[in-house]
């Protein structure tokens, strides 16, 4: 395929993530606002930061008075999971100039990851799959600060936005992202374990439950990947 | 300006995560850790999604049938599930939930 087709199967690629990022991204601009924040602030926030869930977090901390260095450790914890999908993209772009490097970072977001991941594990010859994750990353930042946008015009309008429950489109794109990937036993034990430490945790300030749960299911399917290939070698 | 400060912070901590690993192309990762990698999405974003779905608020369980995060988070699971298919679960599970909402009273319509 060429730069522009992959470009292009990029930005279809992840026509459905936008749909789950827009009810999220226009309560978000209809929020900032109640907060404290200007609507260049609002606007900025998308534009500089890009990280939904942060944003989110942000403004609800925001609005309850909470002071800066609390509100960049929150920040840098509920981000963390960035650097893994940093750590499980690099091996496919360490041969790109730092320039590429450096802007494909800026985009890292959980839906270009599921998107971007899903087609460099494809086995064929293309050499501008960093097209494709550069259309998939675009296609996301426009939609974000498009929604935004429309959020703070929106917002003044539609009386009790917050109260419509449009949070939920984001777990609605997390449970199509992580569902087809429960294809066998190590990644379902992952999952549950998880689910139930973050269960336990949830009461941790600062999200640290979110990162406790994280690695215990990380450990978990690993252990039991481990297992299984230490069995089938015995019987082999 | 407080709040400058606070996005220009956010943008800092943001962009150094994402940067991390594509900063030093010429890491290698032992197995042990390679094999770890395939494990994170499954396990952030089930941690992100189940207390979402349990806690809607994030202080209180709702272990209830009146509870339309949980109903309509178990029916996308479903869904994709069945499905595989990305907008279907997206779009399915949107429209399930906001059924749900409407038919149990707790839109502000």
């Amino acid at each position: 395929m060429t730069r522009f087709q992959e470009f292009n199967q990029g930005v279809r690629d992840m026509l459905p993530m936008l749909l789950g990022a827009l009810p999220f991204g226009i309560i978000y601009g209809s929020l900032a606002g109640a907060a404290g924040l200007t609507p260049w602030q609002t606007l900025g926030m998308s534009v500089f930061v890009f990280a939904g869930s942060a944003q989110f977090i942000a403004i609800s901390l925001l609005s309850g008075g909470v002071g800066l260095t609390v509100l960049l450790l929150t920040t840098f914890v509920v981000n963390l999971r960035h650097a893994l999908y940093s750590a499980s993209l690099q091996p496919y772009v360490r041969h790109l100039p730092t320039r590429w490097r450096m802007a494909l970072a800026f985009w890292l977001t959980d839906e270009a990851f599921a998107v971007v991941q899903h087609r460099y594990v494809l086995r064929d010859e293309s050499i501008y799959k960093h097209w494709y994750f550069l259309g998939a990353s675009l296609a996301m930042y426009v939609n974000w600060i498009a929604c935004t946008i429309i959020g703070m015009v929106f917002g003044q309008s539609v009386p009790n936005l917050s109260e419509w429950g449009l949070d939920f489109a984001m777990l609605a794109t997390f449970i199509g992202i992580v569902v087809p990937m429960l294809r066998n036993r190590p990644q379902i034990a992952a999952a549950l374990v998880a689910a139930a430490v973050a269960l336990v945790c949830h009461a941790l300030p600062y999200k640290l439950g979110l990162m406790a749960a994280a690695f215990s299911g990380i450990i978990v399917g690993v252990c039991l990947e481990r297992r299984v290939v230490a069995v089938e070698g015995e019987v082999a | 300006m407080e709040n400058w400060i606070l996005i220009f912070g956010m943008m800092v901590i943001t962009y150094s995560i994402r940067y991390s690993l594509f900063a030093f192309p010429d890491l290698r990762f032992p197995p042990l850790v390679r094999q770890g990698l395939h494990y994170v999405p499954t396990a952030v974003l089930t941690a992100i999604v189940v207390p979402g779905m349990l806690i809607p608020d994030g202080q209180h369980w709702q272990f209830s049938v009146n509870n339309a995060y949980l109903i309509a988070g178990l029916i996308t699971i479903a869904i994709a599930a069945l499905t595989r298919h990305l907008l279907t679960t997206i779009g399915g599970g949107l429209l399930v939930f906001f059924l749900l909402r409407w038919a149990m009273g707790q839109l502000p319509i």
